[in-house]
């Protein structure tokens, strides 16, 4: 091989891996925020062309426009109306509208309702759907500290879909070799961002409510009780904030101390009562359908599918980055007919 | 002042890179030369004003005192002197300073007739700083991105921006950077003590050399590399953790904006298996 054959080749190969190694990456310019005092590196990296595509991906839907309330109310005039029947035949009928564009666009109003009787409750996805209406209204009147009066509607999580897109049921890991105890992690699960950390952190946290904090409460860890493996199922659940918001762990947390809340930004306070919130979701609304619900709407393990961080938030730190919907209907902001039985106290 | 014999041999004028003789001389046993000065000052002035961050700080506190750099909103604009501004200053004098040293061992190098090697090497020091402080803040748009002069402020910083990428381990640069590091004080300790242990074979025995360092690593690990190659692979090593070091973090940010696990999908993605 003549030298410049040799330099030739020792050319191409350079940029061949210098292609490789672009395509794996983004480019700048990014954008980027700053969420504490300067040069401490709190910071939100974000690209903006990614940025852009995900804006798009999460605009709401056009609001109908809105009905008198004014008539005869829907519990006059329908039969079986447990939640909405203090609403008027047009805002009922606008709400159920709605809903159907927002749960059900192909299957229609008989996704939920017998098309010869529409009070009728034999379709198991009717007595499911009154569950989620009282777990909205639940949501918008009681857990403000999370939802804000942003609130959320039916499209927050379902997009169009019966069932949304971003939940989970418990995870039984992939097969693995009798008589070996499975790790519970090292797979890159989507579930933590791809990291190898336990691949479902969302059943003990957020399902149950198993102790998240893992550090200790004095600079040496002496007599702190919790473990390298307690710690890795926290930051499997970590990762899942991460991903779920498409945000950075300073969003949250100042990582010189991870506990002190006075050091924290204020979106942790949030993320607190999101995750009592989210365990009182899963817990007295989504499992009480366990029994409606067909094996085909449950998880491997039989249980049904639940709610996560990413149900709402599908990669934006405010789902839907923060759009009004429920604005526009605000029969779903309160707690209204038999789903003020479902007001449980706040959980810790 | 003592010197060893062959240096008044090559303690001659000439050999320098800019400005003739000027400063050409040395005083007792260091050289001084263009460079010595624009080195000192740079240094003098960036000390005195890390003094004065201090002064109008909060604390004297070795640990704490902080010299930040300007908020995001400034840009690549400069910022008021106490609000950043300071920080630029002594970002300046810290580059004029780390980069007149590496050329006044240039100087020194052509004076004794040697090769670069050392400037080099050191280059590599200034190109990880420039690379942190100048090269990514022009990559994202603000001076602000630079780390805080404190030694408490930029370990916060360390971690933070570590975690702005979720899990700094998966980097795969920092992954090479770690391994060129822990590698470096691997084959320092393997030498040193090898070193140590001809030098020192006990009282009146005789001095061992190059023989048997070499086979008591050919019996050891089956290779000895030798004594010139040993400094050959540590300067390799060395250079390489910071120029690893540098592209880790000039990557994060400007050419990866989320957490670093997932950019391994790729491997995931592979078509082999996937």
């Amino acid at each position: 091989m003549s030298m410049n054959e040799r330099e030739g080749r020792a050319l191409l190969t350079v940029i061949v891996l210098l292609a490789v190694l672009a395509a794996g990456c983004e480019h700048p310019p990014v954008e980027t925020v700053q969420r504490g005092y300067r040069g401490v590196g709190m910071e939100g990296v974000f690209n903006p062309r990614r940025l852009e595509d995900m804006v798009a991906a999460n605009m709401p839907p056009a609001a109908s426009p809105p009905a008198p309330a004014a008539g005869p109310k829907a519990s006059e005039i329908y039969q079986n109306v447990h939640i909405l029947g203090d609403l008027s035949v047009a805002e009922f009928t606008r709400l159920m509208a709605a809903i159907t564009a927002w749960v059900s666009p192909e299957q229609g109003c008989t996704y939920c309702h017998d098309a010869a009787n529409f009070a009728d409750d034999s379709l198991y996805t009717k007595k499911v759907a009154r569950i989620m209406l009282a777990m909205t209204q639940r949501t918008n009147e009681d857990w403000q500290a999370h939802v804000g009066k942003t609130g959320v509607t039916c499209y927050t999580c379902h997009r169009g879909q019966p069932v949304p897109a971003e939940v989970w049921a418990t995870d039984p890991g992939p097969r693995h070799a009798k008589g070996i105890a499975p790790a519970q992690q090292n797979i890159a699960s989507p579930t933590v961002a791809s990291a190898s950390l336990p691949y479902d952190p969302l059943t003990p946290f957020l399902e149950q409510d198993y102790d998240i904090r893992v550090i200790s409460e004095s600079a040496l860890p002496q007599g702190s009780r919790k473990s390298i493996k307690q710690t890795e199922w926290t930051y499997g659940l970590m990762m899942h904030f991460s991903d779920s918001l498409g945000v950075n762990c300073t969003h949250c947390h100042n990582s010189r101390s991870f506990f002190a809340w006075d050091q924290s930004p204020p979106e942790r306070t949030k993320a607190w009562h999101a995750i009592r919130q989210v365990r009182e979701m899963n817990n007295v609304f989504i499992n009480s359908t366990s029994d409606i619900l067909p094996d085909t709407r449950k998880g491997p393990l039989g249980d049904p599918l639940k709610v996560s961080c990413k149900t709402c938030h599908q990669g934006a730190y405010k789902p839907l980055y923060g759009a009004q919907m429920l604005r526009d209907y605000p029969s779903l902001a309160k707690l209204s007919g038999a789903a003020k039985q479902a007001k449980t106290p706040a959980s810790n | 002042m003592s010197m060893l014999s062959f240096e008044r041999k090559y303690r001659v004028r000439g050999g320098t890179l800019i400005g003739g003789d000027l400063f050409d001389f040395w005083v007792g046993q260091f050289y001084v030369g263009f460079f010595g000065v624009t080195t000192i000052f740079f240094a003098l002035l960036g000390t005195l004003l890390i003094l004065y961050g201090a002064a109008i700080g909060p604390t004297w506190n070795l640990w704490q005192i902080n010299i930040a750099p300007p908020d995001l909103k400034y840009g690549l604009g400069l910022a008021p002197l106490k609000e950043g501004g300071l920080w630029q200053i002594i970002t300046i004098c810290a580059i004029g300073a780390f980069v007149s040293w590496a050329l006044r061992q240039v100087e020194i190098s052509r004076k004794l007739g040697m090769g670069l090697h050392i400037p080099f090497a050191f280059s590599f020091a200034i190109l990880a700083y420039v690379t942190l402080v100048v090269v990514r803040p022009l990559l994202l748009g603000a001076w602000g991105h630079g780390f805080p002069y404190g030694i408490i402020s930029h370990l916060d910083w360390v971690s933070n921006v570590g975690y702005q990428y979720l899990h700094f381990h998966y980097n795969p640069a920092h992954m090479l950077a770690v391994t060129f590091f822990f590698t470096t004080t691997l084959a320092l300790s393997m030498h040193g003590s090898l070193i140590l242990s001809v030098t020192n074979p006990g009282k009146g025995k005789v001095m061992k050399e190059a023989e048997h360092e070499n086979t008591f690593f050919r019996d050891d690990i089956g290779y000895s590399i030798g004594a010139l190659g040993i400094h050959r692979l540590g300067l390799f090593l060395a250079l390489s953790a910071g120029f690893w070091s540098a592209v880790c973090i000039v990557i994060s940010g400007p050419f990866w904006t989320r957490g670093w696990p997932e950019w391994w999908n790729w491997w995931l993605q592979l078509p082999i298996w996937s």
